[in-house]
């Protein structure tokens, strides 16, 4: 198998203390007036979405950029994709044109899995179904970081729609592996009790304000209605039982944090005060994208 | 015409023997089993250090034709299944069109007739177009060839619907084979709903699932006194239902597939589609209760789901890819491997599930080397070291698990009517 990025859950605590700190050199970067380097000048990757996204895409293509590389993107619609082609024969055409990496987004659990089976090409997964989403829980550890000495022994309240969320699972992949105490929160319907053996040190509430109660740092996940196949939970209710609200960070730590990985639906899965809230990080988590995007893309095409 | 199989180890459970001997038959039909049998003109077929055993039946398998020959055809399934020791097959009817007229199932014992080399058992579906909703021509299929009726692949949901249908099949005399599942709560999964899928992803099909269907039928099947058989049984729930049922007495039977007796979720290949079936591969519990069923004797039968599937379509996202994988071939060796060389259940008891367990559900007058019995045989060896290599196979398609493996024993030779129609070069 070439060397991408497909998960969390195979990487060791070394790979990704590697990648967190190689983002780090990258920050300073990020507000210079010449943000250009060229270390991986004349490579080539292509950026292929599957599924809509905007933060993510732009946040890998300017990664790419700023690494000196040419960057194409192309999403499902529009391309041979939407004509009945195949997966794989897609896959192999554009592995014919000889990219350096393929960033590939797939609403399909395992598709980058698959393809990368069947293709030379590393494959860099940039989200796929509702299993892994690498590059957030890169950016969210890189930005807990930016205001934390340790992972070690943090509590983190990650609060949603667990079921179907890969940000959730490369996150808690992640946090597990550096020791951090992982409370998963949401109405049962989406929160299978099977997730508490995901990884070690992870404990279920149905309670958001027993998930919040010490917490250091909250994540709470977009509420995910295009990945509902069904009415798992009544939608005029939730933002009551599981929406954050301001009262709510009183129970946390006093320097808790609050993430989320966007675009936010305020008053949904949280008050427009606290997306607005002082220690909301959600814009910073934004800006460490591109700086851990391109410490992966680095590792793996450098 | 005559065949003699010599110095095997024959073993036939309906008949209590299990001793070394020859097996003669003449003309279609086993003329006797005793040691040191010789007729002037017979052939010879040495079984030195092998077992003789009645012909195996698989009841339950996919061969794809009419509509589908692009993944199997009648020939070539029943090809797959003379090299995977079998000399019957009943297919099930989720062809295009479906097998749900007298018509259809005409057409495949002729084609069975000119192409086969085993013998092919139709069965019928239970509902027009397996839709579910209108009862099909169950007595005109029967009188067409028909063995069983089911819907397989697409459950009877409308208990009312189910009830009627095994009333029909009560006064046909005729056994009704449910593919247990609950489609509501199985909506849209892929894999066994558990720490597995939630760790991939996947969406889940719970046991559950197959559960409610088989405690449904199992008291529907008490309601109309019909001959019930569930289908690819794969929970620890539904054996031990099935087991209940049949101590007080309800004319039940099932099957399970050796695919769920010998993989669970936990050793499933991530994101591969060749451990995609329904029922999917459930929990390490639920194997252990499928191996114990076949020794407690709750389970009845072997059967292998054979399912062809091209390679173009397994070659997907796994949540696109098609449920099955192929079977014939790997079966016996399987069931070896994980039944009787661990001591699980004896020879004898892994061959009844094999020949007189799908008989006594479907009546085909065969699995026993009774003299007049028809010569049907299936000569195996317990110790031969072999690999599967699923390029060689004898079926169209391509989709197992299980390529690469290396057994302990495995198919010699199969022997349909007498003829030696599968040999192990």
């Amino acid at each position: 198998m070439p060397s991408g990025l497909l998960g969390i859950e195979e990487l060791d605590r070394a790979e990704i203390e590697a990648i967190l700190a190689r983002a780090k050199d990258f920050q300073p970067l990020q507000s210079q007036s010449n943000k250009k380097l060229d270390a991986l000048r004349g490579k080539m990757i292509v950026n292929l979405f599957f599924e809509a996204s905007t933060r993510t895409r732009t946040s890998f293509e300017i990664a790419a950029k700023r690494l000196g590389a040419d960057a194409v993107s192309i999403t499902a619609a529009g391309s041979s994709v939407s004509k009945g082609e195949s997966l794989v024969d897609t896959l192999n055409t554009l592995g014919a044109m000889r990219p350096d990496a393929i960033v590939m987004r797939h609403s399909a659990s395992g598709a980058p899995h698959f393809l990368a089976r069947h293709l030379p090409t590393p494959i860099i997964n940039a989200g796929d179904g509702t299993h892994e989403h690498p590059t957030q829980a890169l950016l969210d550890a890189r930005t807990i970081l930016d205001r934390r000495p340790t992972l070690e022994g943090i509590r983190v309240a990650i609060i949603g729609d667990i079921a179907h969320s890969r940000v959730a699972r490369s996150n808690v992949h992640l946090l597990s592996k550096f020791g951090a105490d992982i409370v998963l929160c949401g109405p049962a319907s989406l929160l299978p009790v099977e997730l508490k053996s995901l990884a070690p040190g992870v404990r279920l509430t149905n309670d958001i304000r027993d998930a919040i109660r010490d917490a250091d740092v909250i994540m709470m996940l977009r509420v995910q209605l295009e990945r509902q196949h069904e009415a798992s939970f009544p939608a005029s209710e939730y933002f009551r039982f599981y929406g954050l609200q301001l009262e709510h960070l009183e129970l946390a730590r006093p320097h808790c944090i609050v993430m989320h990985p966007g675009p936010i639906n305020r008053g949904r899965e949280l008050s427009s005060e606290v997306a607005d809230f002082q220690r909301s990080v959600i814009l910073n988590q934004v800006e460490n994208g591109i700086a851990v995007r391109m410490a992966v893309l680095e590792k793996v095409i450098g | 015409m005559s065949l003699v199989i010599k110095n095997g180890r024959v073993i036939d459970p309906a008949s209590h023997t299990d001793r070394v001997a020859d097996v003669l038959i003449v003309d279609g039909r086993i003329a006797g089993v005793a040691p040191d049998l010789s007729s002037p003109k017979a052939a010879v077929f040495d079984a030195t250090g092998m077992i003789v055993a009645p012909g195996f039946i698989d009841m339950h398998v996919h061969l794809r034709e009419p509509g589908f020959e692009h993944a199997e055809t009648i020939e070539s399934g029943s090809r797959a299944a003379a090299a995977g020791g079998f000399t019957s097959v009943c297919c099930m009817p989720n062809t295009k069109p479906v097998n749900d007229s007298a018509m259809v199932t005409r057409y495949i014992v002729e084609q069975a007739r000119r192409g086969a080399v085993v013998n092919v058992f139709p069965i019928g579906a239970i509902t027009k177009g397996s839709a579910g909703e209108e009862l099909a021509a169950i007595g005109a299929m029967k009188a067409a060839g028909a063995v069983a009726i089911s819907d397989d692949g697409m459950p009877v949901m409308n208990a009312r619907v189910m009830r009627r249908a095994m009333e029909f099949a009560k006064s046909y005399d005729i056994p009704i084979i449910q593919h247990c599942e609950d489609l509501n709560l199985s909506a849209g999964g892929d894999m066994h709903e558990g720490a597995q899928s939630v760790r991939w992803g996947l969406r889940g099909i719970p046991a559950a699932s197959e559960d409610v269907m088989v405690a449904r039928d199992l008291l529907l099947a008490e309601l109309t006194g019909a001959r019930y058989h569930v289908a690819h049984l794969s929970t620890r729930h539904a054996v031990s239902m099935v087991e209940h049922a049949r101590l007080v007495g309800l004319p039940v039977t099932c099957e399970a597939t050796p695919h769920h007796f010998a993989l669970c979720d936990a050793e499933m290949h991530a994101y591969d589609s060749n451990y995609k079936m329904k029922p999917p591969l459930r929990g390490d519990g639920d194997r252990a209760a499928i191996v114990d069923g076949f020794a407690r004797g709750a389970i009845t039968a072997i059967a292998t789901d054979h399912a062809p599937h091209p390679g173009s379509e397994k070659m997907q996202e796994f949540e696109r890819c098609p449920f099955g994988i192929i079977g014939l071939e790997t079966a016996l060796a399987l069931s070896l491997e994980e039944l009787v060389h661990p001591g699980k259940i004896t020879l004898s008891r892994m061959i009844e599930l094999f020949t007189t367990g799908p008989d006594s559900v479907l009546r085909l007058d065969r699995g026993t080397l009774a003299t007049g019995a028809a010569g049907d045989v299936t000569v195996f060896s317990t110790g031969l070291e072999w690999t599967y290599d699923v390029n060689q196979s004898a079926s169209r398609s391509r989709n197992s698990p299980f390529d690469g493996k290396t057994f302990r024993g495995g198919p010699v030779a199969t022997i349909v009517n007498g003829e030696v129609v599968w040999k192990k070069e």
